[in-house]
């Protein structure tokens, strides 16, 4: 065996070993499921069953935190999609000597420890609530609302990510062009620049959802009495374990593999479709390089 | 100072009703249409641009942010108070993480420093554990696998990534547990005849910890190490260079800011992890955000769990400077 070989078959061993990491617990935690014994276990194997999935449906607690995370969910993707938007926009317009400024202060959010922005969300708005001389049941004091802005502060950061990086692609005459043929600013911006973004506003979009509703790091602050999927299974994570939170564990995960994959495949679509017209387009432009260079010939 | 928040949103309130106020105006208006760019994006379209982005820099990043700061200087007072003659400025909350009760016995606050400096040095080790585990299959990912393999490497490091935190928690601690299937293979193969409870012992969460966050390691490390053209390795192995050498001169130098990227954001995560330590800590030992929601939602001390986030906050600033710093990256390239 040359030592080319034992290489590769270490190198191939390691990439076992890795996915063995990545992929054993959560193997594990979806096996506990479906085990008879009344601990989340899989060793010893004590028989198959469903019982577990069946005790979920009949859990208040859990069917009023999971329509919470998606009213949350959907109230983030409403916040963070426009203003991430509008920020990205921005970030090319803005003037050249305050850019580097504002991207710090914009990207800061991503880098910035989420159980902080849950506290920052939670005492700025409760002062807020005080200074206006607010009543408990409004807006300031309102968990899923703070919820939502919490999340949002972040959440849109990533987004104008998305944005920018799609934006970067963004060809500048097409705004001009549509300007010069008449367009006013408005039609500029909902028939030229929107269509471009539109697969970036998709991805902003599951972005914002799937983040928001696997949060826990600020949720846990700004969502007070309410609650929501994350803190009820952290709060029944840490009380104690039963299976059917690997009942749970099993759902959560399928649906978040369909939606990812589906998302993928959809990128990848929008990704290819992209690709084949650029392709005609420079087949077009060969075209007419061709003709415009063979035409001086034939004069 | 108390009120200078109310202030500060009544000016900027007026800065943004103000050329509404004075639409009819004339002399204003033409100002306003006569700014580069108005004139670019048309009026609905600016007033949406600015309104989004001030909301968002203004009343969700900046605000919150100093005004948490300026809660942490403050007494724990009870609302009739607040704004009130006591309602003033003060070190205390600062000065109890460092020496505890003024009538403790000790002169420092151990139990909370010591809380601190663990969770600070244990984030350090997972960040470092989290490199040396990415950096093969990063590398092996953009430089040696091709097509097909290479794409599908890429979507079975996304899978996992999309499992929520709290789950991914729960499936260590089935791993884990004094019952869990770590010490059924360990009594199996007769190397204890009873569980290693790791959960006490920490060992469950620095797992935990290492694969929750390894993914946000490997992602900047493809990016950047896929970047580099091949032929460069292939040339210093051919100038003879060993492995271990082309890393170090080649691989790595090139690969700066995805490293400098992934550290930060790894630590950063695991500093301010809350989810894994609840779930999988031991019950005598806690990590700093936990005794920050201690403070929140069992002390009921707003002010004091506010200068322990800010002192959270700091720290991870500090760290981000210096890897910039020993790095030689701007922060523009980390937060990509």
């Amino acid at each position: 065996m040359s030592s080319r070989t034992i290489m590769r078959l270490m190198v191939g061993f390691y990439i076992v070993l890795f996915f063995t990491y990545l992929f054993g617990p959560l193997i594990m935690m979806g096996a506990a499921a479906f085990n008879t014994s009344p601990f989340p276990q899989v060793v010893p194997w004590e028989g198959f069953t469903l019982k577990w999935f069946g005790q979920l449906a009949n859990d208040d607690l859990m069917v009023e935190g999971i329509t919470n995370s998606l009213f949350i969910g959907l109230g983030v993707v409403a916040l963070s999609v426009p203003i991430s938007l509008a920020a990205a926009v921005m970030m090319g317009q803005i003037y050249e000597r305050l850019r580097p400024y504002y991207y710090v202060i914009v990207v800061s959010p991503v880098l910035t420890p989420g159980v902080i922005l849950g506290i920052s969300t939670l005492v700025f708005w409760d002062r807020l609530g005080v200074m206006a001389n607010a009543d408990y049941e409004t807006l300031y004091y309102n968990g899923i609302f703070l919820t939502i802005v919490g999340q949002s502060t972040f959440i849109s950061a990533y987004c104008m990510l998305v944005f920018m990086a799609r934006l970067q692609r963004f060809d500048r005459t097409q705004e001009e062009a549509a300007l010069d043929l008449g367009a006013t600013n408005v039609q500029v911006f909902w028939k030229v620049l929107i269509p471009f973004l539109r697969p970036a506003i998709f991805s902003a979009a599951v972005l914002a959802f799937l983040s928001s509703f696997e949060n826990y790091n600020t949720t846990i602050f700004t969502i007070q009495a309410e609650s929501t999927l994350t803190t009820v299974l952290a709060g029944k994570v840490r009380m104690g374990t039963q299976p059917d939170l690997s009942a749970l564990a099993v759902i959560i995960v399928s649906i978040t593999l369909i939606g990812a994959i589906a998302h993928e495949i959809m990128r990848r679509r929008e990704a290819a479709k992209e690709e084949a017209l650029r392709e005609i387009a420079k087949r077009a432009e060969a075209v007419i390089d061709t003709s415009l260079t063979a035409k001086p010939q034939a004069a | 100072m108390n009120d200078y928040i109310g202030i500060f949103l009544a000016v900027l309130l007026a800065l943004l009703v103000a050329p509404h106020a004075q639409r009819r105006a004339d002399v204003t208006w033409d100002a306003v249409s006569r700014i580069k760019f108005v004139q670019r994006n048309g009026v609905a379209l600016s007033t949406y641009l600015i309104l989004a982005v001030l909301i968002w820099v203004v009343f969700m990043i900046i605000l919150p942010q100093l005004y948490m700061v300026n809660f942490s200087f403050r007494h724990n007072l009870p609302l009739a108070d607040v704004g009130g003659p006591k309602d003033t400025l003060t070190l205390d909350n600062y000065r109890y993480l460092l020496f505890g009760r003024e009538n403790d016995e000790e002169l420092l606050n151990w139990l909370h420093l010591k809380i601190f400096f663990k969770t600070i040095g244990v984030s350090v080790l997972v960040t470092i554990a989290d490199f040396a585990i990415c950096y093969p299959i990063a590398y092996y990912m953009a430089q040696v696998a091709r097509g097909g393999g290479a794409r599908l490497l890429v979507l079975c490091l996304i899978i996992p990534f999309w499992v929520n935190e709290i789950l991914r928690a729960f499936a260590f601690r089935i791993l884990f547990g004094t019952s869990g299937v770590i010490n059924a293979v360990l009594i199996g193969l007769g190397i204890t005849d009873q569980g290693i409870d790791f959960l006490r012992a920490d060992v469950g969460l620095y797992a935990g910890l290492t694969y929750a966050y390894i993914l946000l390691m490997i992602f900047p490390l493809y990016n950047a190490i896929e970047s580099l053209d091949h032929n460069q390795i292939e040339a210093a192995r051919d100038l003879g260079s060993s492995w271990l050498r082309i890393h170090r001169r080649v691989v790595m130098p090139h690969a700066k800011p995805g490293i400098a990227s992934g550290c930060t954001m790894v630590f950063m995560l695991v500093a301010g992890a809350l989810a894994a330590p609840q779930i999988l800590g031991g019950p005598s030992s806690l990590w700093f955000t936990q005794v920050i929601y201690q403070w929140f939602f069992t002390g009921l001390n707003w002010p004091q769990g506010s200068a322990y986030a800010f002192v959270l906050l700091a720290t991870s600033i500090v760290f981000v400077m210096s890897v910039m710093r020993v790095f030689k990256v701007r922060f523009g390239e980390i937060a990509k």
